[in-house]
C-alpha cells in the first residue's frame, strides 16, 4: 500500500475539476438561463388576462351593483339606463339549483356503479370512456340537443329545459370527480362493513359515501359553479322575460344570457347592465368555487 | 358470550337480497344514462337536421339563409363551409398561442417553482378556468378588439408587403371583432385545462431519468429536454387535442368576438363566423330548413368534438401505458 502512494508523484494529481456553474460554456449557460425566463414569462402571459378581466368586471361593474340592480326588472329597451338583474338572478338561481337537483343523483349513482360494481369490466370501461367523451361535448350542441329533445315536443321555452341542458352538462363532471372520490375509499372499510353483516347497499350508502361525501360535495359544487356560468344553451332554450319567474316554466332569463345580449348592443347604458351582470355571476361562481375548495382541503380524505 | 339463537339465521335468505339487487339496478341504470343521452343526441339531432344534410350543406360557402326580397329569384342556401373554415382557424390559432404558454406555465409548475409559489399559481390557473366564457367574450368585444386594433394596423403595415405572410395579415377590421381577436381570448380560455394535463403528465417522469441527467452535467433546460420532453410527449400531444376540442366547441365568446361575417378569407384580420357562433346567434328566429341547417351544424359539431375527444383519450392512454408498463 505505502509502496504504491509512494510510487505516485505528487505533482502528477490531477487538477481538481471546476464543477462551479460558470465553468459551463457560455452558451449552455445562456440557453439555461433563457428558458427559465421564459418559463416565468409564459406564466405572466396567462396571468395578465387573468388580472385585467377580474379588474375590468369589477372596476365597470362595481359601480351599478346596488340592491335596486340586483332586484329590480330588467327594461325593456336595451337603450333605458336603470332597472336591473333581478329576473336574470332569479333564473340563474332556479335553472342551477334544478340542474343540479337532476344531475347530482344520477351522477353520484352512476360513480356508485363504476367504482364499486362495474370497476375494469368492459361495461363499466365504456361508461367511464363515454363519461370523459361528454365532458368534451360543446354547451350550444347540449342545447341544441334539449331543444329538439324537449322544447319542441312540449312547444314552450322554459327554466326547466335549460335545467335538463345544464344537468346533461354536469352529469359526466359529477361522475367522473365522485368517482376519483370514491377510489380513494379504502377497501378495509368495506370489508369491515361487509364482516358485519351489512348488505352492499348498505356498506355503500352508510359508510363508502359518508367517508367521500367531503370530496363529492367539492366536486359536485365546482359543477355548479361551471353550470352557472354556462350561456349557449340558455340562449337557446330558456327564452327571453323582463319580470322575475320563479316557476320551472314559462319563458325565463339568467345571468349569462343577459350578458350576452346587452354585451351587442351599442348603448352605454347595456354596457353597464352587462358589466353588472358580470360582476354578479363572477361573485356567484367565486362563492361556490371558494365553498368547494374549504370543503376539500378542511375533509379530505388523506390519499394512502 | 354471545350464542347465534339459529345458526340457520346468519345464511337465511334475508328480504336485503332484494334491496342490493334495486340498489344496483338504480347504479347501473345511472351509469347507463350516460349512454342513454350520448345515443339520443346523435339519433334525435341526426333525425331533425336530416332535411338540411345535403351535398350543397358540406360543400357550398354560400349561405343565404332567407329570400332577401321575398319573390325574388334567390332560394335560400345552406352551405355551412364557411363556418367550418371559421371554426378551424380560430382554434388553430388559439392553439398556436396557447400550447407554448401552457406547456411554459407546466414547466415551470413542475421544474422552477418553489413550492409555495407552485401552489398560489395552480389556483390562478384554475380561477382562470372558473372565469365563465361570457365574461371572457364580454371583455374581448368591450375591451380587447378595439384596443388591438393599432397592433393589427401596426401588423398590416409591417407584414402586408411580403408575400405569404401578407395574405395573412390583410386589411384590419375597424371594430376589430376578427379571427385573430376570437383566437387570442379563446387560447386564453383553453391555457387551463392544457396546463393541467400537461402538468400531470410532466409530473410521471420518474426522477431517476432527471437525476441521470443532472449526474451527465445537464443544466436544468437539458435536463428537461432530454428527459422531461421525451418522456411525456404522447401526453401533451393528448393535452393539445383535448385543448383543441375544446376551442372547437367554444361558442358565446367566439359570437361575441368574430364579427359575425360569411366569408371565407386568409385574411386573419378579417371577420368571420364559427360553428358554435352562427348556431347561437341565428337560432332565435330559425324555423324550417333554417333550424334543420342550423341542428346538422350541431351534428357535425358534436360529431367533430366526440371524435377529437377520443383521439385525445386514445394518445394518453397509449402514452401512460408506454411510461408505466400497464393500463392505469
Amino acid at each position: 500500500m505505502s509502496v504504491v502512494t509512494a510510487n505516485r508523484p505528487a505533482a502528477a494529481a490531477p487538477a481538481p475539476l471546476d464543477l462551479r456553474r460558470s465553468s459551463l460554456p457560455l452558451r449552455r449557460r445562456l440557453v439555461d438561463n433563457l428558458s427559465k425566463v421564459l418559463m416565468t414569462m409564459t406564466l405572466l402571459v396567462a396571468l395578465v388576462p387573468l388580472g385585467l378581466v377580474v379588474y375590468y368586471v369589477i372596476a365597470k361593474g362595481g359601480s351599478i351593483i346596488s340592491w335596486d340592480f340586483l332586484t329590480g326588472d330588467i327594461p325593456r329597451s336595451a337603450r333605458r339606463a336603470g332597472g336591473g338583474m333581478g329576473p336574470a338572478i332569479a333564473g340563474t338561481l332556479v335553472i342551477t339549483g334544478t340542474a343540479a337537483l337532476l344531475a347530482v343523483p344520477l351522477g353520484v349513482l352512476g360513480a356508485i356503479y363504476l367504482n364499486e360494481y362495474g370497476k375494469q369490466r368492459p361495461l363499466a370501461r365504456f361508461i367511464r370512456t363515454m363519461a370523459d367523451v361528454m365532458t368534451g361535448v360543446p354547451s350550444i350542441v347540449m342545447g341544441l340537443f334539449i331543444l329538439v329533445v324537449w322544447v319542441l315536443t312540449v312547444k314552450e321555452k322554459s327554466a326547466f329545459a335549460g335545467a335538463l341542458a345544464l344537468a346533461c352538462l354536469m352529469l359526466p363532471v359529477i361522475i367522473r370527480s365522485t368517482e376519483e372520490m370514491l377510489r380513494l375509499v379504502p377497501d378495509e372499510l368495506r370489508q369491515a362493513s361487509a364482516a358485519l353483516g351489512a348488505r352492499r347497499w348498505k356498506t355503500t350508502l352508510s359508510v363508502v359515501l359518508p367517508a367521500a361525501i367531503s370530496g363529492i360535495v367539492s366536486g359536485v359544487m365546482l359543477a355548479i359553479a361551471r353550470a352557472a356560468g354556462e350561456t349557449a344553451p340558455i340562449v337557446v332554450v330558456v327564452g327571453i322575460t323582463y319580470e322575475t319567474n320563479w316557476s320551472l316554466f314559462g319563458l325565463n332569463t339568467a345571468l349569462p344570457a343577459q350578458i350576452f345580449n346587452n354585451a351587442t348592443e351599442p348603448y352605454p347604458a347595456a354596457e353597464l347592465r352587462a358589466w353588472g351582470a358580470a360582476l354578479t355571476l363572477m361573485v356567484i361562481v367565486l362563492l361556490f368555487t371558494v365553498i368547494a375548495r374549504l370543503i376539500s382541503s378542511r375533509f379530505a380524505i388523506k390519499e394512502r | 358470550m354471545t350464542v347465534v339463537d339459529n345458526p340457520a339465521s346468519l345464511t337465511r335468505k334475508d328480504p336485503g337480497r332484494h334491496a342490493d339487487r334495486l340498489f344496483w339496478a338504480l347504479c347501473v341504470s345511472a351509469g347507463l344514462a350516460v349512454l342513454l343521452i350520448l345515443g339520443l343526441i346523435l339519433a334525435s339531432m341526426l333525425q331533425q337536421s336530416l332535411p338540411a344534410l345535403t351535398k350543397e350543406f358540406f360543400t357550398s360557402s354560400t349561405w343565404v339563409p332567407n329570400d332577401p326580397d321575398e319573390a325574388g329569384p334567390l332560394t335560400p342556401h345552406f352551405g355551412s363551409l364557411t363556418f367550418l373554415f371559421g371554426t378551424v382557424i380560430v382554434s388553430l390559432i388559439a392553439l398556436v398561442v396557447a400550447v407554448p404558454v401552457s406547456l411554459g406555465i407546466a414547466l415551470f409548475l413542475t421544474e422552477l417553482a418553489p413550492r409555495r409559489v407552485r401552489s398560489t399559481v395552480v389556483l390562478l390557473v384554475d380561477m382562470l378556468a372558473a372565469v365563465p366564457s361570457v365574461v371572457f367574450g364580454l371583455w374581448g368585444i368591450i375591451v380587447v378588439a378595439p384596443a388591438l386594433v393599432p397592433v393589427y394596423e401596426w401588423l398590416h403595415d409591417t407584414l402586408g408587403g411580403i408575400p405569404v405572410l401578407g395574405s395573412l395579415f390583410g386589411e384590419t377590421v375597424s371594430s376589430g371583432r376578427n379571427f385573430m381577436t376570437a383566437g387570442l381570448i379563446v387560447a386564453v380560455m383553453i391555457i387551463p385545462i392544457i396546463t393541467s394535463i400537461s402538468r400531470e403528465v410532466f409530473a410521471t417522469v420518474p426522477s431517476s431519468d432527471k437525476q441521470a441527467a443532472y449526474a451527465l452535467g445537464a443544466t436544468r433546460w437539458e435536463m428537461i429536454k432530454g428527459a422531461v420532453l421525451p418522456h411525456s410527449f404522447g401526453g401533451v400531444v393528448g393535452a393539445v387535442i383535448l385543448g383543441l376540442g375544446r376551442a372547437m366547441g367554444e361558442t358565446i365568446a367566439v359570437a361575441l368576438v368574430v364579427g359575425s361575417a360569411v366569408q371565407i378569407t386568409p385574411n386573419l384580420l378579417a371577420s368571420g363566423y364559427a360553428l358554435p357562433a352562427v348556431i347561437v346567434n341565428t337560432f332565435g328566429e330559425a324555423s324550417g330548413d333554417l333550424r334543420a341547417a342550423l341542428i346538422g351544424m350541431g351534428v357535425v359539431l358534436f360529431i367533430l368534438t366526440v371524435g377529437v375527444n377520443l383521439l385525445a383519450r386514445v394518445v394518453v392512454r397509449r402514452a401512460e401505458i408506454r411510461m408505466k408498463g400497464a393500463p392505469a
